[in-house]
Parts: C-alpha cells; sequence; structure tokens
C-alpha cells in the first residue's frame, strides 16, 4: 500500500467561539479536504458549560477526528493520546476502504473472523509507524487561556517528543488566534520539531475575542499552501488520503 | 478520565450476564468486574470449571492489538510475563457488536500492595525475576512499553511477578504505543519515545523508586538531577543508587547486563566498623596464599636437591664399580 500524508488540525481551546462562521461547519469543510481536525477541551477546575461541551464534540465529530475534555494537568498525555488515536482511525478508515474494494459489500474489519482481523491490525500498526505527518496546531489565545499557556507548551513540545520516536516523517505548524487586528497567526511555520516553541510561546499576549470557526478555515488554506510549495520539488506527492476521504 | 467514565457506562455488564461468542460459541458467566483502563474492562469470568479474566473494548482494534501481542508471546518459550490467551470472539448484543478476549486470571496483589504487605526484603527478588522476563521478552524484539507496578501482580505462592496489561507492548524500534507520564523517560527529558529495551529498563529503575515513594511525585526539574536527589533521599534507595542511575541514564544495554549490576552493587553496604575486619580479612587471606606458594617453592626446591644427591651418588657409586673392575 502506498503511503500518503495525514494531515490533521489539532484545535487546543477552553470554550465557546463567539466570532464568525460556526466552527462545526469549517470542521466539515476541512474533513472534506481530507484534513482531520481534533479537539482538545482544556478545563479549569470542574467548570465547563455543556455549550462548550457540544461544540468540541461538534467539531471533532463533523471533523472526523477526536475530541478530550481534560484538565490542564493531563494535557501533555492526552495531546499525543489524541493524535494518535485520530491517526488510526483515518488508517482504519483507509484500510477499510481497500478492504471494501477487495472483498465488495460493505465488508468492514469488524465483520472478518478475529484472527485475519489480527493480520490488518498489523497492517494499520505498520502504516501509523511510517506514514508522513502534517499537524496544525491551533491554539485559542482568549484571555481564560493565558494561565495555561505554560502546560500547552509543554504538551506540544511532549506531542513532538512522541510523534518523532515514529519513522515516518512529521510536520508541525503552530497558529493563535485571535491575533492583533487578525483573526489567526502563524507563530510556527511547518517543522519537524517543536523545540524553538519555547522561545515563541513567551512572547505571546492574550485576549479578546474566539473566532474559532474563522481560525480552521484560515487554517486550511496553509495545508494548500505548503501543498504547492511542495510540488515545485516533487510531483510525485500527490496524497491517496486526500483523494479517498 | 471522562472517556472511561463513559466507556463504564456504555457496558455496564452485571455480574450474572451470559456472553456467548459469535465466532466459536464459547460462553462465558460474567462474576464481578476486576478494574478498567484506557482500553476497555476486564471481568473475572467463569468458563466451564474454571475463573478466566475477560477483557472487552469498544475500540475493536485495541482489542486485535492486544491479541496479537499476547499471540505472539505465547509462541515464545518460557515467558511468563504475559497472561496466556485463551479464546477472541465478538459479543452481539442490543448496542452492537463488542469485541472480547478472554486470558488466564493471575490473581494476586499489585506488586506496591504486595510489598507493603510483605517487607521490602522482596523487592529484590521481584525486580531480579522481572528482569529476567524482560531479558527475554527483548530477546524476541519486543519492548513492554506502559511498565508500572499497577500492570504487576504478584502470584504465588512460591512469589512470582506477571504482567497483566501488555497494551503498551510495542515492537523495538517503533514509537512506544501506550506509557504512564512517570514511567516514561520522555516526560523526564532523559530519552526518546523510541522502542528499545533501554526504555523498560528507565521504567523498571522508576518502579524501584515508586516502592520508596508510593505516592510518587511531581517533576521539578525533570532531569537526573531531581531523581538522583529523590533516590539519596531514601536509605533503601541507596544500595541500588549505582544501578538506578545507570538504568535512568540508559547506559543499559540489556535487562541481563541490569540485573548482573543490580546483584553485583547489592551486597549489604557495610559501614566504615564492619568494613575493616573484612578488609583485614581479605588481606589475612592474600597472605595465607603467598605463604603457601612460597612453601610450595621450598619444597620444590628441596626435592630438587635430594634428586641431584641421588643421581650423584649413583653415578658415583658406578664409577666405583667400573674403577673396582678395572683395577681387579
Amino acid at each position: 500500500m502506498k503511503t500518503g500524508t495525514l494531515k490533521q488540525i489539532l484545535l487546543i481551546t477552553d470554550g465557546c467561539s463567539n466570532q464568525g462562521e460556526d466552527p462545526i461547519a469549517m470542521a466539515a469543510l476541512a474533513k472534506e479536504q481530507g484534513i482531520t481536525v481534533n479537539v482538545i477541551g482544556v478545563m479549569e477546575h470542574d467548570i465547563i458549560d455543556e455549550k462548550g461541551m457540544n461544540e468540541i464534540e461538534g467539531i471533532a465529530m463533523s471533523g472526523g477526528g477526536v475530541s478530550q475534555v481534560v484538565y490542564a494537568k493531563q494535557l501533555s498525555q492526552t495531546v499525543q493520546m489524541v493524535t494518535r488515536k485520530a491517526m488510526t482511525q483515518t488508517l482504519q478508515g483507509v484500510v477499510n476502504r481497500e478492504l471494501q474494494q477487495i472483498l465488495g459489500g460493505n465488508k468492514k474489519v469488524e465483520d472478518l473472523p478475529p484472527d485475519q482481523r489480527g493480520e490488518v491490525m498489523e497492517v494499520v500498526d505498520e502504516l501509523g509507524e511510517t506514514v508522513e505527518l502534517e499537524v496544525l496546531i491551533l491554539v485559542d489565545m482568549s484571555a481564560s487561556m493565558k494561565e495555561k499557556l505554560p502546560t500547552v507548551k509543554e504538551a506540544l513540545l511532549d506531542l513532538s517528543l512522541s510523534l518523532n520516536a515514529r519513522s515516518g516523517d512529521n510536520h508541525f505548524s503552530v497558529f493563535v488566534f485571535p491575533a492583533r487586528r487578525k483573526e489567526v497567526e502563524k507563530v510556527l511555520d511547518w517543522t519537524p520539531n517543536l523545540g524553538s516553541l519555547t522561545s515563541i510561546f513567551g512572547k505571546l499576549t492574550t485576549g479578546g475575542i474566539t473566532p474559532t470557526g474563522p481560525a480552521i478555515r484560515e487554517a486550511l488554506t496553509y495545508f494548500k499552501k505548503k501543498r504547492s510549495l511542495r510540488s515545485l520539488f516533487s510531483r510525485d506527492d500527490e496524497s491517496f488520503f486526500e483523494e479517498s476521504v | 478520565m471522562m472517556m472511561n467514565h463513559s466507556l463504564k457506562n456504555q457496558f455496564n455488564v452485571k455480574p450474572g450476564t451470559l456472553i456467548e461468542g459469535k465466532w466459536h460459541h464459547n460462553q462465558y458467566k460474567i462474576i464481578k468486574e476486576l478494574g478498567f483502563g484506557a482500553n476497555g474492562i476486564v471481568y473475572l469470568a467463569q468458563f466451564r470449571n474454571q475463573t478466566v479474566a475477560l477483557k472487552m473494548s469498544d475500540n475493536g482494534m485495541s482489542v486485535t492489538s492486544e491479541v496479537n501481542v499476547l499471540k505472539s508471546f505465547a509462541k515464545v518459550q518460557g515467558s511468563a510475563l504475559g497472561p496466556s490467551l485463551l479464546d477472541v470472539d465478538d459479543w452481539q448484543q442490543r448496542g452492537g457488536q463488542i469485541s472480547f478476549y478472554v486470558m488466564e486470571y493471575i490473581q494476586g496483589p499489585d506488586l506496591l500492595t504486595f510489598i507493603q504487605q510483605n517487607g521490602q526484603v522482596w523487592t529484590e527478588v521481584l525486580i531480579l525475576q522481572l528482569l529476567n522476563d524482560l531479558h527475554t521478552l527483548h530477546k524476541n524484539g519486543w519492548v513492554f512499553g506502559d511498565l508500572k507496578p499497577d500492570n504487576l501482580i504478584v502470584t504465588g505462592p512460591p512469589a512470582r511477578i506477571r504482567c497483566i496489561d501488555v497494551g503498551g507492548t510495542t515492537i523495538q524500534g517503533r514509537a512506544i504505543k501506550e506509557f504512564t507520564e512517570f514511567f516514561d523517560r520522555g516526560y523526564w527529558g532523559l530519552g526518546s519515545r523510541k522502542a528499545d529495551p533501554s526504555y523498560d529498563l528507565f521504567a523498571v529503575a522508576m518502579i524501584l523508586i515508586n516502592i520508596s515513594y508510593p505516592k510518587r511525585f511531581n517533576k521539578t526539574s525533570g532531569d537526573l538531577k531531581q531523581l538522583e536527589a529523590m533516590i539519596k533521599g531514601k536509605d533503601e534507595l541507596k544500595k541500588y543508587e549505582s544501578t538506578l542511575l545507570q538504568a535512568l541514564k540508559g547506559n543499559f544495554s540489556s535487562a541481563k547486563e541490569m540485573r548482573t549490576t543490580m546483584l553485583q552493587f547489592n551486597q549489604p553496604q557495610p559501614d566504615h566498623k564492619t568494613r575493616d575486619p573484612k578488609r583485614r580479612q581479605t588481606q589475612t587471606r592474600q597472605s595465607n596464599k603467598s605463604v603457601s606458594r612460597q612453601t610450595y617453592t621450598k619444597k620444590k626446591k628441596k626435592r630438587g636437591l635430594f634428586e641431584t644427591a641421588l643421581i650423584f651418588i649413583i653415578i658415583s657409586l658406578l664409577y666405583m664399580f667400573y674403577i673396582y673392575g678395572q683395577l681387579t
């Protein structure tokens, strides 16, 4: 099986969007373009309102991704787990479609006898280890996130540690919203390592509105930009995930 | 955390429930819940005349993944680390299909409880057993990954350490599938999350530390210095200090090497008063040795002299006979 590129948006937020397009619709738009949207809700104490909860689950569901609400303390472990889980989920989807082509009908991995399922799982494991991964991290910078930023930074460094243990390539980029006079701002361009994040995060300012929807829409274009730039160098870069999703 | 709760509610399999497999048609009667984790719930169940452990998950792929690991463990001769696999199947019920697998029920307290009940003397024995098992596992191309006291059960008597959760077990060279921060070298900034034997050995060192600090502790500086200070803070850890530091630094290439080092350094550390006679003893032993060697050489010399004299006498006797013969 040819290995393509997995594309994910990882949204880290602590509450409701309050400006611009519906983030759930924007997540659906991302999915249409073969980009998975995962959401992590960062809780403080025990407070998370139902509206925020619904939005977090809604974004992940329509974005074909995984969502999880956690206390700031558990963020590191959650960020890497959510990313891995979403990867496996996407790869499973790809393998399922391949199976349907081979077996015909609506057969899924779950319909195979347990023994054969094991072999399919080995393929998914192998792909998860070697596939190229692009993660665009979108961090909510509204005022209430201020004290959680150091924890977010830790969690992202930890994520790059986890993913770089794989043999496949990783590309990370970090965007924050809202930015000064803009809805979203790039703070770190595509890089295989998030180490440089430490110096950047200190300078960031928080405050203002939460335009989650516009931020997702904007983030989508950066995947394309990178794609077109890269295609100058290599033409066989077409990703099969894009086609099949 | 939240996910676990929702998972728990979703199943809610009551004691007495009969679970029948879709493929193999074996029937299991649920006795009680044994525990639940990120990947599913484990129940104690009755199958014919034996009690077994049955693990269920709403994520069929994680069941399959763990089954793959247990199956390859079964091929490893003499490995007792994980439970043995008995059955894999699906259970069809109202909500849909739930994957499960059945394994040997490993009964006993977890590592920390066992040591609290039976004393620190057991620490060494059990860690040595664990290192032996890990060595076998590593030789067969695996790394355990999520090694921690909660996943280690002490069965017996005779006391034997066993592992109950293979969810983190990873093929060497790949990224560790599952880990717990306190036991993860990446969390402490002391290495990568690539599966190699020294990843597990780091966790073993942290298990030893955890035994002395049952409540664990938080990362402050999060480096070797913090861990070193924690080791120095407990008397019972001092005798392992050298072994622990080497394991934390990733200096051991195999579990066997760590085991040997642990055995070597693990002699009870004598204080100055007791060390002196020991030194004297070795000295006298040395002088004894040299004395015996000297007498041996002396004896050898004496015997040489005797031989020369004997030969001299015989030759002179023969010569005397010869002269005597010439004269007559």
